[in-house]
């Protein structure tokens, strides 16, 4: 992948089963939203492949959901969490068929998973740091999405959020989801995630929380420079 | 109650009052896309750049609503990928090569006016005559209407996840480059529907404001659209009327009127307007405050 010709990640080698939440941890442009899109199918990899259950990514439309960074998003957007929600349902209706029982049925689930069922009326930007996640996190849901790919869900948020939030996404990966997040806060990495990816412009290293968050792959991914041009020994 | 009625005794006053009532609603109807995707400046540089296009048009083809249009098309369409292709082949910014490009485009428009035979009614053109509609432009409003407003209602869903956001859009497989290119092409149709009303520089009024004033008095989207529309067809009927009663100019009464009742909802919105948040310094989530003071 690169941008203008100039390298933003290469040598990714991965396999990630379902039903874990996956914590993608990096230095400033380590390459995590590029890494993303190019999951997601936004940009197309120069060489190599992603693919889903043996599906190339992007031709699978919608198994992968994308949730951007707060800061990113318009909050003033005269929208409702119901409805933000609602357009979770837009890629399965297509641009004719009516929303049906079903489907509303389906956002009333969403909703209720997330606890957002009081706040459905609300707009969107009358909502907490944490609620707005959950907002995201039900229109995923909505979606029936398979992949959630988290770009610094926590960031901004206090520890009682967090913590609530964490607790969240880890019921999603139970009921048999895949959770990529990217994050930065070293401290509450195994709080959170039982699996781990290092990224710095390659892939460092990935694996259990438990065996790879160590501080020699810690200091390995933080302290080295992005790859520059020279091939760098490992 | 004479007064009221006098006006549509005349012909040429109910074709004006018919082209308001579908030029404000259509303007109306797709101000909601330009308030919600940030579009004001690029409607600005392409009502600006319409000019040469329309001396161009005349230039070659004679006053006709054909080579206005088609004149009018190409400018825009060159200055709108234009400002895309320096942006993306230099270090310079968008707005900033839209800028260049509109004056640029404007400039030329106004020497080449020089030159065309016709310039009187072309001055007409940029300022508009409302009162000067002819059936064949009704018509062709008509038309118009009924092409942007179908488009944008069949496509509403795609076009809603792309205002919202365009990257999250993508992923969900929407077409966002193409829906982006009909967004602004409909753009071009309506400030060419809109040049007898009001004029292509007016025409930027219409465009705006009255989603802009549905924006400060609600949170639906579908109010913005709808009521973008009504604000649009009320303000330009209600300014073309006051226009012939006090003898004015119909453009910039209706403009004016338009102006008013953005800054009525400015002021008094009962959520988001400034005498609210004056006399009101509480907090947004008093509910919210209230359930935690309770804890405490």
């Amino acid at each position: 992948m690169s941008y203008n010709r100039v390298p933003a990640l290469h040598h990714i080698n991965l396999d990630i089963a379902c039903g874990h939440c996956v914590a993608l941890l990096g230095p400033n442009g380590a390459g995590k939203t590029t890494f993303f899109k190019a999951v997601v199918g936004l940009l197309k990899p120069e060489s190599g492949s992603v693919s889903f259950h043996g599906h190339e990514a992007g031709r699978k439309i919608g198994a992968a959901a994308y949730l951007p960074q707060r800061e990113n998003v318009d909050w003033d957007f005269p929208l409702t969490v119901r409805g933000l929600v609602e357009t979770g349902c837009y890629l399965r209706l297509g641009i004719w068929r009516k929303f049906s029982a079903e489907e509303h049925r389906n956002v009333d689930a969403a909703l209720a998973a997330m606890h957002l069922e009081d706040l459905a009326d609300r707009q969107i930007s009358a909502l907490s740091g944490g609620q707005q996640q959950r907002a995201f996190l039900a229109r995923s849901l909505a979606q029936n999405a398979h992949v959630f790919l988290l770009d610094e869900p926590f960031a901004g948020l206090d520890k009682k959020s967090q913590e609530s939030l964490g607790e969240t996404l880890k019921q999603i990966a139970r009921n048999g989801n895949l959770i990529i997040a990217s994050h930065h806060d070293l401290r509450n990495v195994p709080d959170f995630f039982d699996r781990v990816i290092f990224l710095n412009g390659e892939l460092v290293a990935q694996g259990d929380t438990a065996s790879t968050f160590t501080g020699e792959n810690i200091a390995k991914t933080f302290s080295t420079p992005a790859f520059s041009g020279t091939r760098r020994e490992n | 109650m004479n007064w009221l009625t006098e006006p549509f005794h005349h012909e040429f006053m109910q074709r004006a009052f018919l082209a308001c009532a579908l030029i404000g609603f259509t303007n109306g109807f797709l101000s909601a896309f330009i308030v919600l995707r940030r579009l004001a400046l690029m409607a600005d540089a392409l009502s600006h750049a319409l000019l040469p296009g329309l001396a161009v048009g005349v230039m070659l083809f004679g006053l006709t609503p054909l080579s206005l249009f088609s004149g009018a098309l190409v400018a825009a369409l060159l200055v709108g990928l234009g400002a895309e292709l320096i942006s993306r082949s230099s270090r310079v910014k968008e707005e900033t090569a839209l800028a260049i490009l509109y004056t640029v485009a404007f400039s030329a428009g106004i020497v080449l006016l020089s030159f065309a035979p016709v310039r009187v009614e072309l001055h007409e053109y940029l300022f508009g005559n409302i009162l000067g509609v002819s059936n064949a432009d009704l018509w062709t409003t008509y038309g118009i209407s009924f092409v942007t407003i179908t488009t944008l209602v069949v496509l509403q869903r795609p076009l809603f996840l792309m205002l919202f956001d365009p990257s999250v859009a993508a992923t969900q497989g929407v077409k966002v480059g193409l829906l982006n290119y009909v967004l602004i092409t409909l753009l071009v149709l309506s400030m060419i529907s809109s040049l007898q009303a009001v004029g292509v520089i007016l025409a930027l009024g219409l465009l705006v404001a009255p989603a802009a004033t549905v924006y400060l008095l609600s949170d639906s989207c579908a109010a913005l659209f709808w009521g973008g529309g009504l604000v649009g067809a009320f303000g330009s009927c209600a300014g073309l009327l006051i226009s012939y009663w006090l003898n004015l100019p119909a453009g910039a009464c209706i403009v004016l009127l338009l102006g008013l009742m953005f800054s009525v909802a400015y002021i008094f919105s009962p959520r988001y307007g400034i005498l609210r948040h004056f006399f009101n310094r509480g907090h947004l989530h008093r509910e919210s405050l209230e359930r935690w003071e309770k804890k405490l």
